[in-house]
């Protein structure tokens, strides 16, 4: 009985290990690919290393396009989002998994309906909304939209975990004087940090992956998140490819270790949030 | 959800039903002795507590979900100029233009065959994938973390590094397969609908994966050791324990992942965008690139919010044969 199941595990870790692989090689290319001079991306066949490697192209890039205008806009949508969206969803879950009342079907329905709208098959309809209210070219229009999207996953995660915290334990604080909101802030919330971290973490990274709808309603350069100007690196014009894949870089590698942080609570998240 | 109900305090002797108050519900508010007919701004305060808790969301949610669904709409039904301005209704005219479009027809069977196929194939990857991260085996926590990359990183830039490495002149697809012989001279992959379709299905796959692998790992954390332990006394095999014990207790799971996959793939932009621009001519736009050109290349917002209400319904549709095939509302409550 022993032997298969050291077979087994030499098995699962190799096929393991080559998933890694599978998985992470696209952004290793991605990393290669940022550290060539120019002339070696123009080389065919391409090359697998660089054979000068050109560590200075994440010096450069800083003065080859305004990337740090690019970052401060995504940045600002992304922190002013996840707030809005906080602010919105910490209320409506809490009050939502710990009462009943006329309307709380109608209104997880509505968030349930929400989840299914995607920017990209509204985004006709934010273009004429914001042409309407004169908020085209305004970061404003962006933190909006994705505070709007982004809620219904931040109400579902914080509704599971809410929803999971036995209401005796808040009683307990109530009784003790603290006041609902009291009770609130010194027992649900400080329990339910995971869920929390996990909802703001999740709604930062896909406001700064957000890509349509910034693409559609920013126009001046200085109001460009970086995804919107990254594939101006490459045009008819020019093909800066190292640097384009160097600002890639500088976007990806924060929110996956950000996202590498949030993992463990994630599966939980998931369990909670929405397979229940 | 169990435990929301709410009713476990001073709801031992509900006042009768006419004194209730319209919209309160026993134990909605904390007050612990509750008068038998309440006064008039009390029940109005009531009734708008759950208002003052869910407003912000709501409010949100209309103005940035649902004014623009009502805009789209509407445009579909107007006039427009090609500077934007409204020049009165149009009835259908958009939608026929938008049917008469010679690609129209194209784009939605490429579109369903677009996401009928990325979704199969992701399910079924991530059903593997799911059960590989949820083994125990040494250095499992990273090989995780790998899997969780293309979730966290910009689906743009994924896509920007595929059409790199598929480049005709120097990219890595080509240089691995002429190294192995499998082709003489480069191939320019993108330039071809077919190939290019099928390379952007890949993408697809592989920026799905992380979220789909991780709801069946979620769900397949929810299922207890010992029914497994049960089913080895009654001597059933891995294979018989997977299709008798697994999958069927994974539906919930795979329900979910499935949804949310087809709602996202259905909607996928910047794949196509980044990869192909839906070029050469229309040959691989789906729904959603097509809307995109015709309203900011051609320069026609009323037939592009044509499109994008026929996307919406398509999605819709898509959405409750699904469910409904499924029998979702005896697997998820």
């Amino acid at each position: 009985m022993k032997r298969p199941v050291r077979l087994r595990v030499v098995l699962l870790t190799a096929v393991g290990w080559l998933v890694a692989l599978a998985f992470i090689l696209p952004y290793l290319q991605m990393f290669l690919t940022s550290l060539k001079p120019e002339r070696e991306l123009t080389k065919s066949p391409g090359g697998y290393l660089p054979t000068h490697w050109k560590w200075s192209n994440f010096a450069d890039v800083w003065d080859a396009a305004p990337i740090w205008t690019n970052i401060r806009v995504s940045l600002t949508v992304a922190a002013a989002a996840t707030l809005v969206t906080l602010a919105c969803a910490l209320p409506a879950a809490y009050y939502t998994a710990r009462n009943r009342f006329r309307g709380r079907g109608a209104f997880l329905l509505l968030v349930l309906v929400t989840q299914m709208f995607a920017p990209t098959a509204l985004v006709i309809g934010i273009y004429r909304e914001m042409v309407a209210l004169n908020l085209t070219d305004t970061l404003l229009a962006l933190i909006l939209v994705n505070a709007a999207f982004n809620l219904p996953f931040c109400i579902w995660i914080l509704h599971g975990y809410f929803s999971s915290i036995p209401r005796e334990l808040e009683e307990a604080a109530f009784l003790d004087g603290a006041g609902r909101i009291g009770a609130l802030a010194r027992v649900t919330l400080p329990i339910s940090m995971p869920g929390v971290v996990t909802a703001v973490v999740y709604t930062f990274i896909s406001a700064w992956n957000e890509y349509i709808v910034a693409l559609t309603v920013t126009a001046s350069p200085d109001r460009r998140p970086l995804t919107v100007a990254i594939p101006s690196f490459v045009t008819q014009y020019q093909e800066h490819w190292q640097y384009l894949f160097a600002t890639s870089l500088i976007a990806i590698v924060p929110v996956v270790i950000l996202f590498v942080f949030i993992e463990r609570y994630l599966i939980g998240g998931l369990t909670a949030g929405s397979v229940k | 959800m169990r435990d929301a109900t709410s009713g476990a305090r001073g709801s031992g002797a509900p006042p009768p039903r006419s004194l209730q108050p319209r919209a309160a519900v026993p134990g909605a508010s904390p007050s612990p002795a509750r008068p038998s007919g309440p006064s008039r701004p009390r029940r109005i305060g009531r009734a708008l507590t759950p208002l003052l808790w869910l407003g912000p969301s709501i409010a949100l949610i209309a103005v940035v979900v649902l004014w623009p669904v009502v805009e789209m709409v509407r445009t579909s039904l107007q006039k427009i100029s090609s500077s934007g301005v409204t020049l009165g209704g149009s009835g259908s005219r958009n939608y026929s233009d938008l049917f008469d479009e010679d690609a129209f027809l194209a784009v939605v069977g490429r579109t369903l065959l677009w996401v009928a196929g990325v979704v199969v194939v992701t399910m079924l990857l991530s059903l593997a994938l799911g059960q590989l991260l949820n083994a125990r085996f040494p250095g499992r926590r990273v090989v995780r973390w790998t899997v969780i990359v293309p979730w966290a990183a910009s689906v743009l830039m994924t896509a920007l590094i595929w059409k790199w490495m598929l480049d005709n002149y120097s990219g890595l697809v080509n240089r691995v397969l002429l190294d192995l012989n499998v082709i003489d001279q480069p191939v320019n992959w993108l330039a071809h609908p077919h190939q290019a379709m099928l390379w952007m299905m890949w993408v697809a796959v592989f920026v799905s994966l992380p979220f789909t692998s991780f709801v069946i790992l979620a769900g397949l954390q929810t299922i207890p050791e010992d029914v497994y332990e049960a089913a080895r006394v009654d001597g059933a095999g891995a294979v018989r324990a997977y299709f008798g014990i697994t999958l069927p207790l994974l539906r919930p799971a795979i329900l979910i992942a499935s949804i949310i996959n087809v709602i996202n793939v259905f909607n996928s932009f910047p794949i196509i965008w980044a990869m192909t621009g839906g070029g050469p001519g229309h040959a691989t736009d789906t729904t959603t690139t097509f809307m995109y050109k015709i309203a900011f290349y051609d320069q026609n917002v009323g037939e592009s919010a044509a499109m994008a209400v026929v996307n919406f319904a398509l999605i819709l549709v898509m959405v409750l044969l699904y469910l409904r095939a499924s029998r979702w509302r005896e697997e998820v409550r």
